[in-house]
């Protein structure tokens, strides 16, 4: 069990920078989830921690110790693949045990390691078949028991579900997270998809163009997203996002039209300043279908006219125009909505965000 | 009903039409070498005549039989040339292929500068006919003493097979995910016994087929060998064909015997191996 620490981390191919001197601290047995799009350098910092890309500036330690120029096999660390690797010339059993075949352990030691991951994992009746005669998850499962049968101190995943279709991932999803619970060690878990992070994280990392935008729980990057990018990133359907110039106590829009100025922003904006408007589609509903319906503080009505609606069975996305584009809101307890219709909406200005345009920062103090 | 039946006597038809074109097929890929097996075993003026006689009238082994009498008895030194053919081809084969393994791991894994020249150059050098190479070769070998030597032999070969080879085996290295080499260096392995582990018996079988063909190329080199090598102590079966000859005759059976003796190796060398050489190894490695 072991602390990761980060610092200064950078990688550069020639002039090329893909990772700009990140620091990250993750403390022992954190689920650490690091996410961003392709080509954010995410699947290059895991690399580099595990020793597969060699570092081009700054530190990595792993348990306190400075493990920069360390081969992958003295860090104590083992790895879930997106592709699986596993051996194919290899029975499940014998994949399971490689680790512990190099390393030189006891027959009895290594059988009796291989078959409590292969009891955990489900896989004690595949045993003694090869990886091309299984399903896809399945050798998901045998990528992670080859994980687990190492015990290490930290668990690296490279996307470990985006070659499995929705249903099973939704599944494996739960079996990483019961892992965790099992196993205990550090993990870092490189993914783009941000309903993965969301779900499985302590904390969320969230990378892009090779920097470190926001590091956070899952609510902290979901209520109160540092930047304009983390703002639309996280969150699914996206936070619609408007640009919008302050005046007076008013939101003016592109389009003329206005909303009043959230109150947690008043005192860090002044008339003139370009902002960017940020509202989840949890925050803005049809009159009456909300989710804070109840007790929001500082609801704004307004009355927008519907472009499409998709109905999802225990709620519906109205998507309303306003400001020339559509807006994605979330209506719970649905009633039938024609396109064209217009309906009084309820904006929860109270949950609303204000990123500066220049910067992308938030205007939140 | 009807239209079911005819469709199946159709499927039916063709069935046996490709039989038939395979078997025409085989037949003329096979006859050359079923002409030598027959005429090794039927007398010379059966073999002269013309109109050709398809079936042999009489079989003897007495070519065979004249082959290990020895030198005045007909015979010629059979034993020494399959000696001196497989030592060379084994030899230069062994080291091709571990030229090729090395050279065709590196073309598949690493970068480095002037990667695709090099590899262009080594392409181009298979332009060049051997036959063009002998008499140069020839004059190099006489200065530095190896002219008919198993060495000078076995020098050509490999020269002449690397690049085969590697390109081949870099060809089977690129099939290996990269993934299984790190999988195997994160659970415990270094570079080294990543190769071993996990590489290199997934690339096995390219390996293996590389080998035969650097095998066979120089079991059967005439070319070169009929230039670089003089004595019983150096000359290869290619090249004992020739003993056969004489100024004003040539003994076809015999020259046939010889060949046949020369495909045996050969030919049971690649069935064996070729059970070995099956694709597909890697499937399941990765998400497929």
């Amino acid at each position: 069990m072991a602390t990761v620490s980060l610092s200064k981390l950078t990688k550069r191919y020639g002039a090329i920078g893909i990772v700009h001197g990140i620091d990250l601290d993750i403390a022992d047995r954190e689920f650490i989830a690091l996410v961003g799009p392709s080509g954010c350098g995410k699947s290059t910092t895991l690399r580099m921690i595990a020793g597969l890309e060699e570092i081009s500036a700054g530190s990595i330690e792993i348990g306190g110790r400075v493990v920069n120029d360390l081969p992958p096999r003295s860090r104590n660390i083992s790895m879930v693949f997106q592709s699986y690797a596993l051996y194919p010339h290899m029975t499940v059993r014998e994949n399971l045990g490689f680790s512990l075949k190099i390393a030189g352990a006891a027959k009895e030691d290594m059988e009796r390691r291989v078959a409590e991951a292969s009891t955990i994992l489900g896989l004690d009746t595949l045993l003694d078949r090869r990886p091309s005669q299984l399903s896809g998850g399945q050798r998901q499962r045998v990528a992670m028991g080859r994980a687990i049968v190492r015990d290490p101190d930290v668990f690296l995943f490279d996307e470990p579900l985006s070659n499995l279709d929705a249903k099973l991932r939704t599944q494996m999803r739960t079996e990483i997270k019961k892992l965790h619970a099992k196993v205990r060690s550090t993990v870092i878990y490189v993914t783009h998809d941000q309903v993965e992070a969301m779900t499985l994280a302590d904390r969320i990392v969230i990378m892009r163009d090779g920097h470190i935008e926001q590091v956070g729980t899952p609510d902290e990057v979901f209520r109160r997203p540092a930047t304009r990018f983390v703002a639309g990133f996280i969150g699914s359907p996206p936070m619609n996002l408007h640009e919008a110039t302050i005046d007076g106590g008013q939101l003016v829009f592109a389009s003329g039209e206005m909303l009043p100025l959230p109150g947690q922003f008043k005192a860090n904006v002044a008339t003139g300043d370009k902002v960017v408007f940020g509202l989840r589609p949890d925050d803005i509903y049809p009159t009456g279908h909300g989710i804070s319906s109840g007790g929001a503080a500082d609801v704004h009505q307004i009355e927008l006219p519907i472009t499409v609606t998709e109905p999802l069975g225990n709620e519906t996305l109205v998507f309303v125009e306003f400001n020339g584009t559509d807006w994605v809101s979330r209506m719970l307890n649905p009633r039938q909505l024609r396109p064209g219709e217009r309906v009084a909406m309820s904006l929860d200005m109270s949950q609303a965000h204000l990123f500066a345009t220049e910067t992308g920062k938030t205007l939140r103090s | 009903m009807d239209e079911n039946s005819s469709a199946r006597l159709k499927r039916r038809l063709l069935g046996v039409v490709y039989r038939i074109g395979l078997f025409l097929a085989m037949l003329t890929i096979c006859l050359p070498g079923l002409w030598i097996v027959i005429s090794s075993l039927r007398p010379t003026v059966e073999i002269m005549a013309k109109p050709p006689v398809w079936i042999p009238q009489g079989i003897s082994f007495d070519a065979y039989v004249a082959m290990f009498s020895g030198i005045g008895k007909g015979g010629i030194p059979v034993i020494e040339y399959f000696r001196n053919s497989l030592i060379i081809s084994v030899t230069s084969t062994v080291i091709a292929v571990a030229i090729g393994m090395a050279g065709g791991y590196a073309f598949a894994r690493y970068r480095f500068r002037g990667k695709s020249s090099v590899f262009l150059g080594l392409m181009l050098t298979r332009t060049v006919p051997g036959i063009a190479l002998s008499l140069p070769l020839f004059f190099l070998y006489v200065r530095l003493g190896i002219i008919d030597t198993h060495f000078g032999l076995i020098l050509a070969y490999v020269a002449l097979n690397v690049p085969f080879t590697i390109w081949l085996i870099d060809g089977f290295f690129r099939q290996v995910p990269k993934d299984l080499a790190e999988a195997a260096q994160i659970d415990g392995c270094t570079r080294w016994q990543a190769f071993w582990q996990v590489e290199f018996p997934l690339a096995g079988p390219g390996i293996a087929s590389a080998a035969i063909f650097a095998f066979l190329t120089c079991w059967n080199e005439f070319a070169l060998a009929s230039q670089l090598t003089r004595s019983v102590s150096a000359k290869t079966l290619p090249v004992g064909l020739l003993d056969y000859t004489a100024e004003f005759t040539i003994d076809w059976r015999g020259m046939c015997a010889l060949a046949v003796v020369m495909i045996i190796p050969a030919l049971t060398l690649t069935y064996i191996v070729q059970k070995h050489l099956v694709g597909g190894l890697t499937s399941g490695a990765v998400k497929g």
